[in-house]
């Protein structure tokens, strides 16, 4: 029995317990779990990351747009679903909603990046089918979001031409963890000094794995090449 | 400001290991952050100072240890200090290199009574 407090419950001596745990071991295991189900229902998961005004919503609008009408339709024919994250507002969703594609918007309130939670509660209520796309657009946000793995397939960093070609290097860690960057508004070229060489080579040098596009969403250039390496990852992963 | 969802995992894993033992306090906890784990260990502090308010932490001493980078080689397998996430291999010049170590994110210990 306790000799303090006579209760023989507790400890009074003072003693340390070595854990070594990963702080963020609770998010990757239910990213691992998402990952594992997505993966069994033959799920194509895209994490879309980006700082806000790159033209996330634009870019998936447009995606969208060639996967369910035209040629790619043809190789496709998958079902579509959209998680939106935002802090506030569901204006994101109203676009998506218009192009008659399930979706689901999550508001953060005050929280800057979506995390693994989110996506196994947003997954729960979607539903969706086998065989089929699910694109995740994040928070807007260049820092917090790359320490968060939501189960993704991959991750899709976009990039636009406003930003200018030093943002590599000034947020190297959402780099590091893309697998696919795409530079947006390449058709603001004329109009911009960004450096596309030194942009290009300074995504490189974070990440010398990551796959690079450059489209414009709004005008339609290069979306049909981003398109069609998205077809060909369709194929591989059933 | 994601150190505050993490700020709230450190005190939620500590309470929890503290319970297995019936612990009624948490004296002291030793958390190890990496340079590259994408954490600022001041805004962590901040967030931690919140994030202890009626937990068992409330009174713990924070010690935190960095971790300094380490990377490797994938071209020559040399290793070496590594000190940005875009330092190219001191040996052969290639970018190819893969962290070893300066990710770390963990909780080395707690002391709890």
């Amino acid at each position: 029995m306790c000799e303090t407090c006579g209760c023989g419950e507790h400890l009074h001596e003072e003693r340390t317990v070595t854990l070594k745990q990963d702080i963020l071991q609770e998010n990757n295991q239910q990213a691992e779990q998402i990952r594992a189900y997505l993966r069994s229902k033959r799920i194509y998961c895209l994490n879309l990351m980006s700082s806000p005004g790159s033209g996330k919503t634009t870019l998936l609008e447009e995606t969208i747009r060639r996967l369910t009408v035209g040629t790619i339709r043809e190789q496709s024919q998958l079902p579509i679903y959209v998680i939106e994250g935002d802090q506030h507002t569901d204006n994101d969703t109203h676009r998506i909603a218009a192009l008659h594609v399930p979706v689901l918007q999550i508001n953060t309130g005050t929280g800057c990046h979506l995390e693994a939670k989110h996506t196994m509660q947003a997954i729960k209520q979607l539903n969706p089918e086998e065989d089929a796309i699910l694109f995740i657009e994040n928070v807007g946000n260049l820092v917090c979001p790359s320490l968060f793995d939501l189960g993704e397939t991959r991750k899709v960093l976009i990039v636009s031409t406003t930003e200018g070609e030093d943002k590599p290097l000034k947020y190297p860690y959402i780099f590091q963890e893309a697998d696919v960057c795409i530079i947006n508004k390449i058709d603001l070229l004329p109009y911009l000094q960004i450096d596309m060489q030194a942009l290009r080579s300074n995504a490189l040098k974070v990440n010398p794995h990551l796959r690079l596009f450059e489209v414009s969403a709004l005008k339609g250039t290069g979306m049909d090449i981003w398109c069609s390496w998205l077809i060909e990852e369709l194929a591989k992963c059933k | 400001m994601h150190e505050l969802s993490i700020a709230q995992s450190i005190v939620q894993l500590a309470e929890q290991e503290a319970q297995k033992y019936h612990a009624w306090q948490i004296t002291e906890i030793e958390l190890e952050i990496g340079v590259f784990s994408g954490i600022e260990i001041q805004a962590l502090m901040f967030a931690l100072e919140f994030a202890v308010k009626d937990s068992l932490l409330e009174k713990a001493d924070i010690i935190y240890l960095p971790i300094e980078g380490k990377g490797e080689c994938r071209e020559c397998e040399s290793d070496f200090l590594l000190k940005s996430l875009f330092s190219p291999c001191p040996n052969c010049g290639s970018y190819n290199i893969q962290i070893v170590n300066g990710k770390e994110l963990r909780i080395k210990s707690i002391c709890i009574k």
